[in-house]
């Protein structure tokens, strides 16, 4: 029954790109957040999350994306969402999330905006 | 006079585990489909159905460790809407003290979840909660 996440991380110069793959739970998110502080720590200030591969989301995993949020303001990066489900995005302007994190609908015009 | 039945009926026990919420979105998503719903209407059953679950697996501090869920299509000659019910034997809440979560207070505070009862009013048509001491249950439903 578990759909355990799985994630591939690509490079670029000046934002890095998270691509997930499977059911965003409280593990999932966990496994994000580790990524993107990875990426952080690496110098990476802009983190574009693309959920192409991410059908399904529960709201714990959703709350450590938010800790990601917070971090990000912390440092003045950027976050940035894109390939959402119409779904998870619906719930994602919901909760507001987008007030703090931007959401495009594809990877390039996300790249576009976010890298300066 | 007979109360009328649903047109098609499914219910499930579900032991408070890891993924269990899982297995009550297929429940959910298979019948929103064989309904007729769209699939996006579909995947916001299945979500709402999730968070339902979560919660009484967080929340609930029940003994018996187990969520029962009822799901009901109902409608005429055809289906409707679909009505589910999640229920667990835990200790109940007030919905009324239950503050409503705001992203400006989550982004900077130290407590960044409790956002499950928003997300489920947000995706279904209705929602009602009837909670007390022989537990909570979750009445949610949403039309073709």
């Amino acid at each position: 029954m578990t759909e355990s996440l799985k994630l591939t991380i690509d490079r670029r110069d000046g934002v890095a790109v998270i691509y997930t793959d499977g059911y965003i739970n409280n593990q999932g998110g966990e496994e994000i957040a580790r990524a993107a502080y990875t990426l952080l720590d690496e110098g990476y200030r802009c983190l574009l999350l693309n959920l192409t591969g991410t059908k399904i989301i529960n709201s714990i995993g959703i709350s450590i994306l938010i800790e990601i949020i917070e971090k990000m303001l912390e440092i003045e990066g950027k976050l940035a969402f894109c390939a959402l489900t119409p779904t998870i995005e619906k719930t994602f302007h919901i909760m507001g999330l987008a007030q703090y994190a931007s959401i495009y609908h594809d990877e390039s015009a996300a790249v576009a905006e976010i890298v300066v | 006079m007979t109360a009328k039945a649903p047109l098609r009926e499914v219910k499930l026990v579900l032991p408070m585990a890891p993924d269990m919420e899982l297995v009550a979105s297929q429940a959910a998503s298979a019948l929103a489909a064989w309904m007729g719903m769209s699939a996006d209407r579909v995947d916001e059953v299945r979500m709402a159905v999730v968070e339902a679950c979560i919660n009484a697996f967080e929340h609930s501090h029940a003994d018996e460790r187990r969520v029962d869920i009822a799901f009901a299509v109902w409608g005429e000659a055809a289906p409707e809407r679909l009505e589910i019910q999640v229920h667990d034997n835990g200790v109940g809440f007030s919905p009324s003290e239950v503050e409503e979560p705001r992203i400006e207070h989550k982004i900077r505070g130290d407590r960044k979840r409790g956002w499950g009862l928003k997300i489920i009013q947000g995706l279904m048509d209705e929602v009602r909660i009837t909670s007390g001491s022989r537990g909570t249950t979750v009445v949610m439903s949403k039309s073709r």
